[in-house]
């Protein structure tokens, strides 16, 4: 890992040789093999680039895209969070919970309040007392599990009267032809995407997850950033809490399990390391794209939804593969 | 004695002091709580807590090596199902079913045969592409499932066979199957870990992979093996748990791995490779199996369950970094 690091200045350097168009075609493979997939699919079955299914996709897929979203800010800083689908149960059984006690206008911004206090305990935990990611956001993934179950007593939630509230829009409306979710999806991207790349919250993020020591040297607050990248999570997990209560009027409690994974695929899809310091919002949001073209595609050639699955594990190591090699500038690994 | 004594001795013994605390916790709350009449620390009461860990106990000694060697593997979930599945639909193969109960051997070596072929896989890639582990047994734990789930669709697999049945029901001296599978396991692993030249690189890859390498450590084939051995294991729990009860469904084993994880933490094993023990990760596998039976006993739901565990692993991981000098760095995976 650390040898992929160091010759990684290598590649850049140097004239337009076979092996600089190369680390060109690894470092963009996602891209290519994003269009790759489209074109492949369109030939294979017309219906594929049909505007109505197109839409649809991008719709089933915001759920998972908004929670990346912040999944992203996370891993460029350097950790993991593996309690985003855990804690989508918890804001999803929350908010359905609250608007039948409350009303929306109240269960919203309460069911956000909750979820946030939940992402700054884990920031507090990885930022300020510094324990290892995976271990904590694993711990929480049980430990918000077992919240969402004593919340609800194990009960699914309704929404008791489902014509007679405004609350279905988030889910199931629409506005100018595009459905809310892709909405809510595109106006997130757009403004973290904004917040990553061009605030100094977003290159305090970079810096921490590239070098941590380095950060803190040059005076910047890595436990703060830290702090504020598991907010940035917890607010998208909220966001895909509501859109997800507010498309089905109704949940079991397990609604998000596994999504953690799921998640955390497409971020990695979109090339972000998971040592920190690398990648983008929109790289994150082609990764999205692709698992749910590819989910679509698949299901449109005819095959069952768990081939997927086998594709999209043979894609992520194809992917990640590409992008470590482009970086040691070799394909195989020299460890002998 | 000195500080660093002190904390060395607190750390050994953590695990064991808190299967004690449990004990005495649930002993004592039993006699106010339970809604059964019988005490906590009955006999067959123990035995069945004994058998019951073997499952996660077994995979969980896989993932020790695995992680003294500073890798991960997610994809024991999958690779569990899969396997559970081969050993029952095996046996209804022609050729299978005309061998009568002959058919039980070739059963379970045809599910460890899976669950070995599944963790070459993964070490392979490993070896070869120099992804990450967790990377790539993330990508598996998808596409294991994946193969799980083609092999039969959405349909439960069942076979029951009454001879394995009454095997896996067995008692001997005392102890059900499962049980010694789990024992043997241990002794195996604590063997191959502490006695061995693979064990002792297994540790020094750990905690140095660049010294290893120049050492002479054939760095990759080591991680491959690794990942034999946890494939084998995840295997082998499937066969022992799915030889009594016959049926297995395509989401079997989901979050295993995080269990899994969980007790392996608990039993002191550092992610970050280089230190870890056979004898603790038995210690917390026995412990998360106390605190489920434990909760259960004194009338408590499976809620309360997924929060007390989740709770004690970030409590764990605090403590720990409080005794731990090294691990005031900053720890990252």
């Amino acid at each position: 890992m650390s040898e992929a690091m160091q010759s990684r200045p290598a590649a850049r350097t140097g004239g337009l040789t076979g092996a600089k168009v190369g680390t060109f075609l690894a470092r963009q493979g996602i891209l290519i093999a994003f269009v790759l997939f489209m074109v492949g699919f369109t030939v294979a079955n017309e219906r594929f680039l049909e505007p109505d299914n197109i839409l649809g996709v991008i719709r089933s897929s915001a759920i998972l895209g908004v929670m990346a979203l912040g999944v992203t800010f996370v891993v460029i800083s350097g950790n993991l969070d593996l309690s985003v689908g855990s804690l989508m149960s918890f804001s999803t059984i929350v908010v359905l919970d609250l608007h039948d006690k409350l009303g929306p206008a109240l269960a919203i911004p309460a069911m956000f309040a909750m979820t946030l206090a939940i992402g700054a305990v884990i920031g507090f935990l990885v930022g300020y007392l510094r324990l290892n990611s995976l271990i904590v956001t694993l711990g929480m993934l049980s430990a918000i599990h077992g919240l969402t179950l004593t919340y609800s007593g194990g009960q699914n939630m309704d929404i008791a009267d489902k014509e007679g509230t405004w609350f279905s829009v988030f889910g199931q409306g629409e506005a100018l032809g595009i459905p809310v979710p892709i909405l809510i999806f595109a106006a997130l991207a757009a403004l973290l995407g904004i917040v990553l790349a061009k605030t100094p919250f977003g290159r305090k993020v970079y810096a921490v997850g590239g070098n941590g020591t380095a950060a803190t040297f040059s005076g910047i607050r890595r436990a703060r950033v830290v702090f504020s990248c598991y907010l940035v999570s917890a607010f998208c997990v909220a966001t895909a809490g509501l859109i997800q209560a507010s498309r089905s009027m109704g949940s079991q409690n397990t609604v998000g399990q596994g999504m953690e994974l799921e998640v955390l695929a497409a971020v990695i899809l979109g090339g972000a390391s998971l040592m920190g310091g690398s990648g983008t919002i929109f790289k994150t949001v082609i990764g999205v794209l692709i698992l749910g073209f590819i989910q679509n595609g698949l299901l449109l050639i005819g095959l069952e939804f768990y081939v997927q699955y086998v594709v999209t594990w043979i894609i992520i190591i194809l992917a990640v593969w590409l992008d470590v090699a482009a970086k040691r500038g070799r394909l195989l690994s020299p460890i002998a | 004695m000195a500080p660093g004594q002190l904390s060395t001795f607190l750390k050994r013994g953590a695990i064991w002091g808190f299967i004690v605390l449990e004990l005495i916790f649930f002993s004592i709350a039993g006699e106010f709580m339970s809604l059964s009449e019988k005490a906590f620390m009955n006999w067959d009461n123990m035995l069945l807590l004994l058998k019951q860990s073997a499952p996660l106990g077994i995979i969980a000694m896989g993932m020790t090596l695995i992680m003294v060697n500073g890798n991960i593997d997610l994809s024991v979930g999958a690779t569990f199902a899969l396997a559970a599945i081969v050993l029952l639909d095996s046996m209804t193969w022609p050729f299978m079913a005309a061998m009568g109960d002959w058919a039980i051997p070739f059963a379970w070596m045809f599910a460890l045969l899976t669950g070995v072929a599944l963790g070459a896989i993964n070490g392979f890639i490993v070896w070869k592409t120099g992804v990450d582990a967790f990377i790539v047994t993330l990508g598996a734990m998808l596409g294991f499932r994946g193969l799980v789930f083609m092999y039969n669709g959405e349909q439960p697999t069942s076979h029951l066979n009454w001879t394995l049945v009454d095997f896996a029901e067995a008692q001997f001296l005392g102890l059900h199957t499962a049980t010694w599978f789990l024992l043997l396991v241990t002794a195996a692993m604590w063997w191959l870990m502490n006695r061995t030249v693979h064990g002792r690189n297994a540790y020094a890859i750990g905690d140095n992979r660049e010294a290893a390498v120049n050492a002479g450590i054939r760095v990759g084939p080591h991680i491959m093996i690794n990942f034999m051995i946890i494939g084998f294991l995840a295997a082998l729990s499937a066969v022992v748990f799915y030889s009594e009860s016959g049926s297995v469904n395509p989401n079997d084993g989901t979050l295993y791995e995080l269990w899994v994880i969980t007790a392996v933490v608990l039993g002191g094993t550092k992610l970050t490779g280089g230190s870890g023990s056979i004898i603790s990760t038995f210690g917390g596998v026995l412990a998360i199996q106390i605190l489920r039976k434990g909760l259960g006993h004194i009338g408590a739901d499976t809620e309360t369950v997924n929060l007390v565990i989740g709770l004690i692993l970030i409590a764990v991981l605090f403590l720990d970094r409080q005794l731990n000098v090294r691990g005031k760095e900053a720890l990252r995976v």
